[in-house]
């Protein structure tokens, strides 16, 4: 039986807000333990919490971005559970009226584009984080992290395949990042995701049952863990066994997903609204303002580069896949007019070097105004496009404007014509037989020619020259 | 008059003419917390240095009298509001150790105006209580009769207030907290509308019913005390930001003419014939000065127990769960795992009354049972707060009996929670409802125990009820004894 993935993502996004949702404190990463904290976020006795508004507009963006229904009023709830990293014995974040709810996203998959809704965009809090004395049996809490403030976007089981699964992440880091609002990193944790699977029968509407998927901390563990339980759900159907409802974890050492706990042992959050915060009240005005303020987000900004710049799209869609890097073609484009050029050489050699390094288009020492400056050199002939291949590896590693290294290293062309005659005399007198061979019409060994004239002056003698004066005097 | 027992406003006269000093009267109330608190456990904790170290800067002249009519008076606080570098029980054992780093907003309002703090009252474990026997402190015995509760959970203020112990006190309110203890000692007690004075700072118990208020020995200084810590704090998102207006000033208008209602649903069978007797003559006193007197009904008044024993449950299981050993209180020190740390810290940490209401409040908010108790009860309280709503459309504010029965024997209920639940019958619906009560003393009962007049008003009326206190405690001074067994 040929069997049909159904998958659901919750992705937690860490909102960029310079204090916490509920404090004062910062929420600048990497700072000694226990250093960002005050009686609101350790949850001391007698300490309330006081909603950070920035939190609310960053959520309003989101929601706006992902064409969600925003409430007119949402609430926040407890979600209580105990843990040593959750300093109240609960968690704030929203339950049975959250801030945003029914939007979607489109994103491109080999069935071509589809429409994935939006269940539900909460705001909550994050919770601390636990270190283990690696000598003694002794934790500690490090509670920096706790009331960084979180928004929850949660996917309807729309997606079928775990390519679908990683371009909808994609996706949505992208337009968190367009927005200001998150930095998108997986790996350090500013955007978690978990995921809910289940199997059914191709041509049925019947939800088989799902698990949970924890633990996957980049866009290629999400789609592993997927490809591995797709596989071990099969096999248990195919052999007549039915799946256990259970949350799993992502072993990322062995490939695998274990089970963490089954449905029995599933928490009772208890959830109930918090009666420290009222409710959140959302006027018409305050959305307004919001979608005023939103930046061009991708597929916008994918039209227009096709449009303004007459690029294909392909090269729209790379160009616009971060909004740094947009940012970076624009620039170029601003001081050198020739957006084709400009893309290729983007999507070509500065891409090619980035992705050899591991790095983003923000770590690059080259400046859009540099690389202008290289195209434009090459525009007026100053230098070929092959040597301008070798300057640009020079400017990439250095971080040196194009017009240094070339003075430095003397790779200026040279159109001085007589200069360029004399070597083509030099080179037609030391092949004697060639030059015999080319007249009795041996036309191929024009290309000879110009390559013994390209390596005596290292590269640098103009074509279009050295070609006209071969001409007169072959 | 001895010093001690005079009223907050009367010593504050004496202070400013400065025919005492504030180091004397300090040191008349230290002496008489040495005499008998040992008999009543009305503090837990007694801030003598402290207290006169702070007279001594009155009488220095480094600090002024004449800035607010609090300057110089001193008074007790319930150990249920945080005071920065001074330990902050709330009653129970898992915080014997905690000292809060910062003041409660109310605190500080009252710092601010120069009150000279004398210590910490005793209170039921974390306010769930209406006899002070819940504390892990032990009970705190009603200066009336020492056989007898103080009414809770804020028995050690009320008692501390009755007992000239200080010349008066902040309470907390949760269902009656302030109320009931006011009117077991017969002194005055407001529970102010929910969200005029900031809770920023008090312990939470059930954090949509908690409200800060005074205790006091007349209604004058309910008054001067509410205008302290009244007002919008912004560390408090409840708090409401609406002005607060002159209450001492709102006392002086007669209440000739105002239409004060009678909810039926507050004469029940089975209540203390001497109480009812004792608010009857109050209501007619009432119509002696010139009010008309309403007969109406509050029809959901039956329920309110019930609502009120899961909403107010169901928060606190939520809001002591902080206590859990990890990061500041009791932590048992030999525990096998995390699990058993929680376990065993909580077990032991905790008296028997808040374990029950924390078993009571996380079964009514489980999976399944959600909307069958906590869902059905928050709409039972808005049921509630109809009927007040209702009833002010028909009157100006109520009249009524504060607690069915007068102070009750220590022991004689602790077996029995639902009897003592029952005992909050009329002052949960105003908590619920989130409308201000004051209780004020209205006579004795043969037993010479006294029994209070709960007068309730719309929201953010207290300067009504107080006006009606007022002129209710003017038309009856005279019949004021002080208790006798000290
Ligand atoms: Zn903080």
């Amino acid at each position: 039986m040929e069997y049909e993935p159904i998958i659901g993502l919750e992705v937690h996004a860490q909102l960029l807000t310079r204090s916490k949702i509920f404090c004062g404190c910062s929420t600048t990463f990497g700072a000694l333990p226990n250093t960002h904290t005050c009686p609101v976020c350790l949850g001391m006795p007698g300490s309330l919490p006081v909603l950070n508004e920035n939190v609310v507009e960053f959520t309003i963006r989101m929601a706006l971005a992902t064409h969600c229904q925003i409430a007119a009023i949402s609430q926040f709830a407890r979600k209580n559970y105990f843990y040593p990293d959750l300093p109240k014995g609960y968690q704030i974040s929203q339950y049975e009226l959250p801030l945003a709810e029914k939007g979607w996203v489109e994103i491109e998959t080999q069935r071509g584009p589809q429409r994935i809704r939006i269940n539900r965009i909460h705001m909550e809090e994050d919770a601390g984080k636990l270190i283990h004395d690696e000598f003694q049996p002794v934790s500690h809490v490090d509670f920096n992290r706790t009331g960084v403030p979180l928004i929850e976007i949660v996917s309807e089981p729309d997606l079928r395949t775990p390519e679908d699964a990683a371009s909808y992440l994609k996706m949505l880091r992208e337009t968190l990042r367009y927005l200001e609002i998150c930095d998108g990193n997986m790996e350090e944790g500013s955007m978690r995701c978990d995921a809910n699977i289940s199997l059914r029968p191709v041509g049925t509407e019947r939800l088989g049952t799902k698990t949970e998927l924890k633990n996957m901390n980049s866009f290629r563990n999400v789609q592993r863990a997927l490809e591995f339980e797709i596989r071990r759900q099969r096999a248990l159907l195919e052999k007549g066994e039915t799946i256990i409802q259970e949350t799993r974890l992502w072993d990322t050492g062995r490939n695998t997903t274990v089970s963490m706990r089954g449905k029995e042992e599933a928490h009772d959050y208890r959830y109930f609204p918090d009666p420290d915060l009222v409710a959140i009240v959302i006027d018409e005005q305050w959305i307004e303002r919001v979608r005023g303020s939103l930046p061009e987000l991708p597929d916008a900004k994918r039209e227009r580069f096709m449009r303004d710049y007459e690029l294909p799209p392909y090269d729209a869609q790379v160009l616009t896949s971060s909004k740094a890097l947009a940012d970076y073609f624009e620039a170029a484009v601003q001081r050198f007019a020739q957006p084709k050029l400009v893309s290729n050489w983007i999507m070509s050699e500065l891409l090619r070097e980035l992705k050899k390094d591991e790095k983003d288009i923000e770590g690059c020492q080259v400046t859009p105004q540099q690389l202008a400056e290289l195209l434009e050199l090459i525009d007026k002939d100053i230098i070929s496009g092959k040597i301008a291949k070798s300057v640009f590896q020079e400017m990439y590693t250095t971080g040196r404007s194009a017009a240094g290294i070339i003075d430095d290293q003397g790779l200026k062309q040279v159109k001085d014509e007589s200069a360029i005659e004399s070597v083509i005399d030099e080179v037609l007198a030391e092949n004697n037989k060639e030059v015999e061979l080319f007249r009795g019409g041996k036309e191929k060994l024009f290309g000879f020619f110009v390559g013994q004239v390209m390596k005596k002056t290292k590269g640098k003698a103009n074509p279009k020259l050295v070609n006209e004066i071969l001409r007169k005097k072959l | 008059m001895e010093i001690f027992s005079l009223t907050m406003h009367d010593l504050h006269e004496l202070l400013v003419r400065r025919e005492l000093s504030v180091t004397e009267a300090v040191r008349s109330f230290l002496e008489r917390i040495q005499t008998f608190n040992g008999k009543l456990n009305a503090y837990l904790t007694v801030l003598a240095e402290q207290a006169l170290q702070e007279a001594d800067r009155f009488d220095n002249g480094k600090k002024d009298l004449t800035e607010s009519p609090l300057a110089g008076v001193p008074l007790a606080i319930k150990d249920v509001l945080c005071t920065r570098g001074i330990r902050t029980s709330c009653g129970s054992r898992i915080l014997q150790q905690f000292v809060p780093p910062f003041d409660a907003t109310a605190v500080e309002a009252l710092h601010r105006a120069g009150a000279i703090f004398l210590g910490k009252t005793n209170m039921d474990e974390f306010a769930m209580g209406s006899s002070n026997e819940n504390s892990a402190y032990g009970p705190c015995r009603n200066p009336w009769d020492l056989e007898r509760v103080p009414g809770g959970s804020s028995g050690g203020s009320a008692a501390a207030v009755a007992a000239d112990l200080c010349a008066g006190a902040l309470g907390t309110d949760t269902g009656g907290s302030i109320r009931q203890p006011a009117s077991f000692c017969g002194v005055v007690g407001l529970k102010p509308t929910y969200g005029r004075v900031s809770r920023f700072g008090l312990v939470a118990f059930a954090s949509s019913l908690d409200q800060i208020g005074p205790i006091t020995k007349d209604v004058e200084d309910a008054a001067i005390l509410l205008q302290a810590v009244a007002g919008y704090d912004r560390r408090d998102s409840t708090s409401v930001d609406r002005p607060v207006p002159d209450y001492r000033e709102a006392l002086r208008t007669p209440i000739e003419g105002l239409k004060l209602g009678i909810p039926q649903e507050y004469f029940i069978d089975g209540m203390n014939p001497d109480v009812v007797q004792a608010v009857q003559r109050a209501i007619q006193t009432c119509r002696d000065l010139g009010a008309e007197i309403v007969d109406l009904s509050l029809p959901h008044t039956d329920y309110g127990v019930a609502a009120y024993y899961i909403i107010a449950p169901a928060e606190a299981s939520s809001n002591l769960a902080r206590y859990d050993g990890v990061k500041y209180g009791f932590r048992v020190p030999d525990a096998k795992d995390l699990m058993d740390m929680y376990c065993q810290s909580r077990v032991n940490g905790f008296g028997f009354e808040v374990k029950r209401r924390i078993m009571l409040g996380t079964y009514a908010l489980s999976a399944g049972y959600y909307d069958a108790y906590y869902r059905k009860a928050s709409q039972v309280r808005s049921l509630i707060k109809q009927d007040f709503l209702a009833a002010f459309e028909k009157c100006d504010a109520l009249l009524a009996p504060v607690s069915p029965v007068p102070a009750f024997k220590i022991g004689e209920k602790s077996d029995d929670p639902l009897q003592m639940y029952l005992s909050d019958v009329f002052t949960l619906p105003a908590s619920l409802a989130g409308v201000p009560g004051i209780s004020v003393p209205c006579g004795f009962t043969a037993e010479q125990l006294p029994v209070g007049l709960q007068i309730l008003g719309p929201h953010f009326q207290e300067e009504l009820i107080l006006r009606v206190a007022f002129h209710y405690e003017q038309a009856t001074r005279d019949q004021r004894p002080k208790p006798a067994v000290l």
